[in-house]
């Protein structure tokens, strides 16, 4: 096995202007409400799409001709802190059938105030997501050498914003 | 100076490489190892010129760089470019996060009554 490696990961967070409760309900029950709508895999349109509260539940896509895509399986389920869903989406965003290669979100919700909740999340293991993320992790030989790559990749981008 | 120019192609252009599956399957060969045009036609069902073609887009992509090797080319991944696909789910995410809070907000606000 290859050791967990903290670069395989993405990590963000934000605070929005509701109360703990309804953040953690919009962003699991009503994910329906706010998935960005380019970043479907079903090949019909869309008709909605479902998260089933509880561990073992999974959440699915669902089209208008009564197809059905299960890309993730809800692992931890701790309403309103905490909720652990697993990524079966591949790199080139098609459902990955292989669980050994799919990877993990976890979101953290924090209560700042009573109308505020800070939400922290984590999108984990992505070296499992097979050879092109170890080949990935081998070609800048460390961990210095990756944050090092990925440091001046960001630069760049920050520079190379269009006005 | 690095021979990288194509090193800033965007993300978009990197996934819109990635988008056809003879690419993606050249990519993800490269993914194993570094290798030639002979190489990867010989494990691809297409042809040298078609895998010529595919690895000019990924180049020009930043995904792949080549060096040359006696009279061949061997054609790697770029880590640059790859590390850009990593990238590429952080500004997902940040995305869906900020739809995440106008939808949360939108749904919490007292003024209006709220829809069943």
């Amino acid at each position: 096995m290859t050791p967990k490696t903290a670069t395989a990961s993405v990590q963000t967070s934000i605070v929005v202007d509701a109360p703990i409760d309804r953040a953690f309900s919009v962003f699991t029950e009503g994910i329906g409400t706010w998935w960005p709508q380019e970043h479907h895999i079903l090949s019909a349109e869309l008709a909605a799409m479902v998260f089933e509260p509880r561990v073992g539940g999974h959440i699915y896509d669902k089209g208008v001709d009564g197809s059905e895509c299960r890309w993730a399986r809800v692992l931890a389920y701790e309403p309103p802190n905490r909720v652990v869903f697993s990524w079966d989406i591949n790199l080139s965003w098609e459902l990955e059938t292989d669980l050994a290669k799919t990877s993990e979100v976890e979101i953290r919700f924090r209560e700042e105030a009573p109308d505020r909740t800070h939400v922290e999340l984590e999108h984990r293991n992505l070296e499992r997501h097979g050879d092109g993320w170890e080949a990935m992790r081998d070609a800048v030989g460390s961990p210095e050498g990756w944050g090092s790559v990925l440091g001046s990749f960001v630069a760049r981008l920050q520079t190379a914003t269009p006005a | 100076m690095t021979n990288q120019a194509t090193a800033t192609a965007s993300t978009a252009d990197a996934f819109t490489a990635l988008g056809d599956r003879t690419r993606l399957a050249v990519f993800e060969r490269l993914a194993e190892h570094p290798q030639s045009v002979g190489q990867l036609a010989a494990v691809l069902p297409v042809s040298r010129p078609a895998v010529s073609q595919h690895l000019r887009v990924l180049k020009d992509a930043g995904l792949v760089i080549a060096r040359p090797a006696g009279t061949r080319r061997i054609y790697q991944l770029n880590p640059e470019g790859v590390a850009a696909l990593r990238d590429h789910l952080d500004r997902f995410w940040d995305r869906a996060l900020t739809s995440f809070k106008a939808a949360v907000e939108q749904q919490t606000r007292p003024s209006q009554e709220r829809q069943p």
